[in-house]
């Protein structure tokens, strides 16, 4: 790791523990929340960091407080982590040839812990898979891993995630498109036949749908399922009421 | 596909599974046979499906490195290890040596006892009783290790983020050489029983061929691909822990049949006992853990890892909101991706082959399912 890289991360921390161990043990609910400050200042690495323990102090104090506090701690959080670990811009003679052969498509090229990750418009997307996996385009012949990721409050809420390996520059390269909930998004089956099951899953898992997919149905749930349980959004303990109540014909005690 | 028909009969479905001896878990494959031959499948699963990266987003990431030994059952150690790396990569955070060390020798111990179960177990689907006896017996001395590591034999917990829960106990050194020093003469045995047995040969060779640009094609990692002839290992093309300091041989097959695979993993097996060996050698005294606070609460952002687990690529995609909880874990497990070839190495071959295939698939239910 680069050392502008390693050092802000290991500040964070250091100066930031006082305040999640506070939670965390606050939602066990276990010890009382006073003695938990002289536990990570004592167990941390590096004790005095004074230029990040000085802003997570007042944070600290507020999170001992149970439940009510927890929602606006990641937002006070939020910036203090990101301003040191921002993702470079991604520079490759790969990207060049990219934006020439599709002006316009690349939303983002940007690394993050030496791996390239870009962000490629939904039109595009089967002619640029097609592109990088022949030659000229890199040879990523191997289609390692496809999910998603759901930001519920985003306008386009899911992530897909498209992790490539090529053999030829011993490489991998995350591509992601951004769909909307009920757009269709099309297969990369015809590029990469092992998005196959991989495609079901999303499917299943998030309710993505595929244009182009040979055989698109649930892959690790049962067929008759409701929901799809790996949105943000889902619901255990609704479908639970719901199940019991059309199953058994009482309310869930739940 | 062929036109002869038999009484009406000319086709016909049968499930094997899920509860199917041979199938290595609860996995249901729909057969379309004609007579003994299968004309196409179509692989069931999500019967072992227990919400896993769901369960993720729930826990603190220390909190979930136990989950993960749930998944591949019978390999903990490298599932353990996948996730904690990704983490630390995530932290960016160094392992001190002495814990990348210990780390090498428990996750080549595990390879070698999922390889010695799978051998037994795959061997004795295709009517060869003998070595599942022998395979157990080994693979019961490095569960011994295990268990006088860390206490657990199966589901270990062995590694935590940033380096390891426990100092080595004394004498582990020598378990360790010991251990290698019974192994090699067993692997002998072992071939002596399977390699040149004409039964075996007619079994395996030929059987559930794959070929290279298939096991590319369909994502099949690990000794599939490398049965394939396809010289590839993340330990040594992306080297993690300290791979890149140690000596050993990616062995390969030629015909990408049954057979070759199960040459590769014997051939594995020695590689990985080498390993250890260099390993053991090099666990100088120093610090077991590296500069991890104890909440861990990594920035925002997002990895993939990846290591050679004993089925293939393991990879563990963790996004970070910069809380203490991961906004998402995927795991990327091998069986789950090379059981996706399944359909396309049967197709023409017997019902009894389906087994055989299975097999050398080697495939773990719970991790195909989560």
């Amino acid at each position: 790791m680069a050392d502008e890289e390693k050092s802000p991360p290991k500040a964070d921390n250091g100066g930031e523990t006082a305040k999640p161990v506070s939670k965390a043990e606050a939602s066990l609910a276990s010890n009382p929340p006073s003695g938990t400050p002289g536990i990570p200042a004592g167990s941390t690495p590096e004790p005095a960091k004074p230029a990040a323990t000085a802003p997570a102090k007042p944070a600290a104090t507020a999170p001992a407080k149970p439940a009510g506090a927890a929602p606006a701690k990641p937002a006070a959080a939020a910036p203090a982590p990101k301003a040191p670990v921002k993702p470079d811009p991604w520079t490759s003679p790969l990207l060049d040839a990219l934006q020439k052969a599709f002006p316009g498509a690349i939303q983002e090229a940007v690394v993050f812990r030496k791996m390239p990750s870009i962000t490629v418009a939904k039109e595009s997307l089967l002619a640029l898979c097609h592109f990088l996996r022949s030659e000229e385009g890199g040879a990523y012949t191997l289609l390692t891993d496809e999910t998603a990721v759901d930001y519920p409050k985003r306008e386009k809420r899911f992530d897909i995630v498209y992790h490539l390996y090529s053999f030829e520059r011993n490489d991998r390269l995350r591509l992601k498109v951004l769909v909307a909930a009920a757009e269709p998004l099309p297969s990369v089956t015809e590029v990469w036949p092992a998005a196959n099951w991989l495609e079901r899953e999303v499917y299943d898992m998030f309710g993505v749908v595929y244009e182009g997919h040979p055989d698109l149905k649930r892959i690790l749930l049962p067929d008759e399922w409701i929901g799809h349980p790996l949105r943000k959004d889902y619901d255990i303990l609704r479908q639970d009421a719901a199940w019991v109540k059309s199953n058994l014909g009482i309310e869930s005690g739940q | 596909m062929p036109e002869t028909t038999y009484l009406d009969a000319s086709e016909l479905m049968i499930n094997m599974g899920p509860q199917h001896p041979a199938t290595h878990g609860v996995l249901r494959v729909k057969l379309k046979l004609d007579g003994e031959r299968v004309l196409g499948s179509e692989c069931v699963i999500g019967y072992l499906h227990r919400g896993v990266e769901k369960i993720a987003e729930n826990r603190t990431y220390a909190q979930f490195a136990p989950y993960t030994d749930r998944m591949d059952y019978v390999a903990a150690v490298t599932n353990g290890m996948g996730y904690v790396e990704a983490v630390e990569k995530l932290l960016a955070v160094e392992v001190p040596p002495r814990a990348q060390y210990t780390r090498m020798v428990l996750a080549e111990l595990q390879r070698l006892a999922s390889h010695l179960l799978w051998l037994g177990t795959h061997a004795l689907d295709l009517g060869a009783m003998t070595p599942v006896f022998y395979t157990f017996r080994e693979r019961e001395e490095i569960l011994k290790i295990f268990e006088k590591y860390c206490g657990a034999r199966l589901t270990t917990h062995a590694f935590r983020i940033g380096g390891l829960q426990y100092d080595l106990y004394d004498g582990l050194e020598q378990d360790c050489l010991k251990f290698c020093e019974y192994l090699l003469p067993k692997i002998d045995e072992y071939e002596q029983l399977l390699t040149k047995n004409r039964i075996w040969i007619n079994r395996t060779r030929g059987v559930g061929v794959l070929s290279a640009a298939d096991a590319i094609a369909y994502g099949v990692t690990g000794p599939v691909l490398r049965g394939s002839g396809i010289k590839w290992d993340i330990r040594k093309v992306q080297p993690y822990e300290a791979y890149d300091k140690v000596e050993f041989d990616v062995p390969t097959g030629e015909h990408g049949d049954t057979y070759d695979r199960y040459i590769v993993r014997i051939q594995e097996m020695r590689q990985s006992v080498r390993i250890i060996r260099q390993c053991v050698e090099r666990l100088a005294p120093g610090p077991i853990f590296g500069k991890v606070g104890k909440v861990i609460k990594p920035p925002a952002g997002e990895v993939y890892h990846s290591i050679e687990a004993p089925k293939g690529e393991l990879g563990y995609f963790v996004v970070s909101d910069g809380t203490v909880n991961p906004y998402r874990v995927r795991v990327r497990p091998p069986s789950f991706v090379n059981l996706q070839a399944l359909d396309i190495m049967i197709r023409g071959h017997l019902v009894a082959d389906v087994v055989a295939v299975i097999g050398t698939l080697d495939i773990v239910l719970g991790e195909v399912d989560r």
